[in-house]
Order: structure tokens, then C-alpha cells, then sequence
């Protein structure tokens, strides 16, 4: 029972996240990665990045899912340990936005797997991708 | 010891973006290398032709998030060139002032990821901090960090005022001071020439002959930059010089990359300094009248183009994009061949690729003969099939190691 308890502790306080890009512009990849350099600097609340999708709690994903990247996208989904949790960053994401209706565009991340949290915008600000991350642990508390 | 074939990507550690290289491995060395492209495909030509004019410009914005302005101005450009619309002085100035400090975030960021790629977290932070004086900058001035919505067709959608003017030069001061300090590091700290130098090879005849854009042309001694050699919006007026550099490795590329930071607070200050007055935009009908254009536009990473055609309607009939990136991907197996696996990373990071950018659709057609030279799975393995034939050897048995 404490162990447990001291597990659900440790997911809260360092929840790291993995990074995937479904085909989207880049805008809201730099501004995920501007939240991790200094003036936003979410280490300090033990969020990191990490490179596998085996080490990594949340699956911070941006973009439309294209054609080519939606298998890639279910592949690394199911590689993450349980529990684990899906954040659509930015319009794209969420609901395809200005990419609706593509030929190569499947729609937004929910069409290929389970989304946690939504965070609109084009591109989403770092404070938003701070407030979706911050919301998401509020959820799982 | 034998040959190795191992993937990178689409998803790695090491890469931003999905793109796949497989990588022939001798040992530590690399043989021969191929990339394959298309994971960030959206089919955004096509959906141009079914958007009007003005919608097309948020679209071709979205094609990439770093050089969105470079997008959404060469396309504009084309318009204007079909439309034969002159844009407001002032709207030009404003253009140009916001493609520059475009610039100077585009390659403050390279430099952090650069910084990254081999090991140098410290500069990373460092240069990512300073980069969010540009990106406020940028919000104050546009609205919006990135994705600025500030073209449109005949000129552009905000103005700046005296205090917004104010602003940039305080920031031209701090950013300027900052810079000079990054250039110190990149051309004398020891850490940074002994990782760099001599890496990513490109020797000026290769880089001519792969057609090399950008800085990674310039930084091959070739000078090169379409604001020099085919002046748009307000470059014709303002004093610049266009960097180049001998090294021809990744460090000639920091280099220039630096340096350029450097000549774009330059133009900044003249460009807020010598601001016309007048109205921003002219009113463009709805409606382009038929014609074609081309236009360049010399994006952060290199010369962006866009040709346009349109048919009288207010869409239009085709939008082709040859970004950057794609251009300068002919010379990146060049780079990698020959080098080590470890320094794979940083080669791919200088060209500073975007593939969000690059990923196009090609059609290969013969232009007198009006072949159309692309096959499909089962034609290219017939196509091979053949060919061994006629040497000699029968192939025709072999069973296909992927399915059709």
C-alpha cells in the first residue's frame, strides 16, 4: 500500500514526457521545447523530456496525423509502459485545424489513439502547454 | 567486419522532426546513407487549389512554424507579381523587419539546437533564453510568438508604432551584446572548433553542383542570397553584407549562421529608422486576373520559391513550393558518407533542416518527351529486374522482400 502510495507520489511530481511530431509545422514543437529552456523551465515541476518512449509517462503529441506517420503513432503508444497518458498540443492536434480536410490528413490525434488532455491553439503558447500538463496531473490525482 | 545497416528515425532522439535515414555502417565510419521522406506529407498544394486566395495565406503560413513568414511573403509576392499590385512603401519595410528578426529567432534557435545535437546543453539554455526577447518582440509586434499572420496580399495587416519602435531597439541592444558574446564562443572556444571543424564536409564545387541554398551555400564561399542577387520588399534600399565563410564544414556553417544574426540587427535598426510613412496595404480584389509568377525569397535557412497560377477565379489553380530543405537534402549523403556515425546528428542539425517544409510531392516529367519517369512498387521491381537481365544475371525467381 506504500509502495504504491509512494509510485502515484512519484508520478505527479515527475511525470517525463516524450515528444512526437504527427506531421505537424514545427510551430508548436519549438514552443514545447521553449517550455523546457529557461523562462518557462518546467524541470523545475520534474517534468523532463526524454527520448524513449519506454522511460516516458506522457505522450506530448503535435500535429495533424498524416497517412504515413499514424502507424508510427500507434507503434510508439503502445511501446509507453502503463499508465500512460496522451496531451494533443496546439489546433492541429486536437482536431486537425487548418489542415482539415488534407488528402494526406486522417484528422486529429484522437483518431489514431486515446487523448488525455486538449490544448488548443495555433501554435499553442509554452504558459498553455504548462497549464494542459499541470491540468492532466490534477486529473490523474 | 561486416557492413551494418542501421535506421534513424522517423522518430529518434536526435531528430526534431519524422524523417528516416538508413545509415550502411563500416565500422564506426558511415558507407553510404539514404533518406527517406514524406512523414509530414499533408497535401497542402492540393488543398490551396479548393481555399481562396486570402485563406491560402493562413494555409502556406502553416507549411512550417519557424519560417512561416518566409511562406506566406514569397507566396504573397507571386500574387502581387500576377495581380500587378505595387504594396506601400512602409508595408515593405514592415515585411522586411519582420522576415529579420524572423531570422534572428530562426537561427538563435538552430544554434540552441545546434548546442544540443552535440552535447553543449549549457549553450542551448543560454541561447533559448535569449531567444524569447525575439519571440516577445515578435508577439508585441504581430500577435502571435510564431505563425504572425502579418502578410497579406497588397501589403500587410498591423502597423507599428513609436512605442513598439521603442521596444525592438532596446531589444536590438540587449539581443546585439548577447550575440556578440555567442559569435566569441562559436569562433574560439576550443570545445566547439575541435567538435566541429572538419565535419559534414562540403567542398564549394559540391555544393554547386547538389545546388545548396542558404547558409549552407554561403557557408561553401559561394556568395549567394536572393536579398542581394533579386531584391524583394525593401532590401534594395538597406546595407548589408551577405556572410560567407571558407570552412565548408559544420563550424563554416555556425559561423555564418552568427555572423548573419549579426547584419540582421543591422538591418533592424535601419529598417525601424528609415520607416516611410503611408498606408500599409492596398485594396486587391478578391479575384486574381489569369497569369502565372515565380518568386524567391530568401528564407532563414535558404532560398524558399513559390510559383503560382491562377485562372481568374479567387482561387487559385496551382501552388507549387520548392523549400529550402529540399534543396539542400541532395548534399546531406554527400556529408554524411565518409564520417562517423557519432557525428550524424550535428550534420543532419546544420543544414538546419525542416521537413515540415520539405515535404512535397514530386512528379518527375520529361519535358519533351512528356514521359512521366515515376514507377510504382511492382515497376520498380520489374524495372530492376530487367536491367540485371541484360547483364546476365536472372533475378526474375527472387522473391520481393517487401509486399507489393
Amino acid at each position: 500500500m506504500l509502495f504504491d502510495k509512494a509510485i502515484h507520489w512519484a508520478r505527479l511530481k515527475s511525470p517525463w514526457i516524450i515528444h512526437f511530431n504527427s506531421g505537424a509545422c514545427n510551430a508548436c514543437d519549438i514552443e514545447i521545447l521553449a517550455a523546457l529552456t529557461p523562462k518557462y523551465d518546467v524541470e523545475r515541476f520534474g517534468i523532463q523530456l526524454k527520448g524513449s518512449p519506454r522511460h516516458a509517462d506522457v505522450l506530448v503529441c503535435s500535429g495533424p496525423v498524416t497517412m504515413q506517420q499514424r502507424e508510427r503513432l500507434i507503434t510508439i503508444y503502445e511501446q509507453m509502459a502503463e499508465p500512460k497518458f496522451v496531451i494533443a498540443v496546439g489546433t492541429c492536434a486536437c482536431s486537425a485545424g487548418v489542415f482539415n480536410g488534407c488528402y494526406c490528413v486522417e484528422g486529429g490525434v484522437d483518431t489514431a489513439i486515446p487523448v488525455n488532455a486538449y490544448v488548443p491553439g495555433c501554435p499553442v503558447k509554452p504558459e498553455a502547454v504548462i497549464d494542459g500538463v499541470v491540468k492532466l496531473l490534477k486529473s490523474i490525482e | 567486419m561486416a557492413k551494418m545497416m542501421i535506421p534513424l528515425g522517423p522518430q529518434h532522439p536526435a531528430l526534431e522532426e519524422p524523417e528516416s535515414f538508413s545509415l550502411l555502417l563500416d565500422g564506426e565510419r558511415i558507407a553510404a546513407a539514404t533518406v527517406a521522406l514524406g512523414y509530414n506529407h499533408r497535401g497542402m498544394e492540393k488543398a490551396c487549389e479548393s481555399r481562396t486566395y486570402i485563406q491560402d495565406i493562413y494555409l502556406l503560413e502553416r507549411i512550417c512554424g519557424i519560417c512561416s513568414h518566409s511562406h506566406s511573403s514569397s507566396y504573397v509576392q507571386a500574387v502581387e507579381a500576377i495581380a500587378g499590385i505595387e504594396i506601400p512603401k512602409r508595408a515593405a519595410y514592415l515585411r522586411t523587419l519582420i522576415g529579420e528578426l524572423e531570422r534572428v529567432h530562426s537561427h538563435l534557435l538552430w544554434l540552441g539546437i545546434a548546442g544540443h545535437e552535440i552535447g553543449f546543453q549549457t549553450l542551448f539554455m543560454f541561447v533559448w533564453r535569449d531567444r524569447e526577447l525575439v519571440m516577445d518582440l515578435l508577439e508585441r509586434l504581430t500577435g502571435n510568438r510564431v505563425n504572425y499572420g502579418m502578410n497579406t496580399i497588397g501589403g500587410v495587416r498591423r502597423d507599428i508604432d513609436s512605442t513598439q519602435t521603442e521596444e525592438v531597439l532596446k531589444a536590438l541592444d540587449i539581443l546585439e551584446a548577447r550575440t556578440s558574446y555567442y559569435i566569441k564562443v562559436c569562433t574560439e572556444e576550443q570545445s566547439i572548433i575541435g567538435r566541429l571543424a572538419g565535419v559534414g564536409k562540403l567542398p564549394r564545387e559540391d555544393a554547386l553542383r547538389l545546388g545548396a541554398v542558404g547558409p549552407v551555400l554561403r557557408a561553401s564561399g559561394v556568395r549567394r542570397d536572393m536579398r542581394k542577387d533579386d531584391p524583394y520588399d525593401a532590401y534594395s534600399e538597406l546595407d548589408f553584407n551577405v556572410i560567407t565563410d571558407d570552412h565548408a564544414d559544420v563550424l563554416g556553417r555556425t559561423v555564418v549562421r552568427v555572423f548573419e544574426i549579426m547584419e540582421s540587427y543591422k538591418i533592424c535598426r535601419q529598417v525601424v529608422r528609415n520607416m516611410p510613412d503611408g498606408p500599409i496595404a492596398v485594396k486587391v480584389p478578391a479575384k486574381i486576373p489569369t497569369g502565372e509568377a515565380f518568386s524567391r525569397y530568401e528564407a532563414p535557412r535558404g532560398e524558399d520559391i513559390h510559383y503560382v497560377r491562377s485562372n481568374g477565379t479567387d482561387r487559385p489553380e496551382r501552388v507549387k513550393v520548392r523549400a529550402p530543405t529540399l534543396a539542400n537534402l541532395a548534399s546531406i549523403t554527400n556529408m554524411i558518407e565518409g564520417g562517423y556515425l557519432a557525428d550524424v546528428p550535428i550534420v543532419i542539425a546544420a543544414i538546419d533542416p525542416c521537413f515540415s517544409c520539405t515535404d512535397r510531392m514530386i512528379r518527375v516529367q520529361d519535358s519533351r518527351s512528356g514521359r512521366e519517369d515515376r514507377y510504382d512498387w511492382a515497376g520498380l521491381r520489374q524495372y530492376s529486374i530487367d536491367w540485371y537481365k541484360k547483364r546476365g544475371v536472372d533475378l526474375s525467381q527472387t522473391k520481393a522482400a517487401w509486399k507489393d
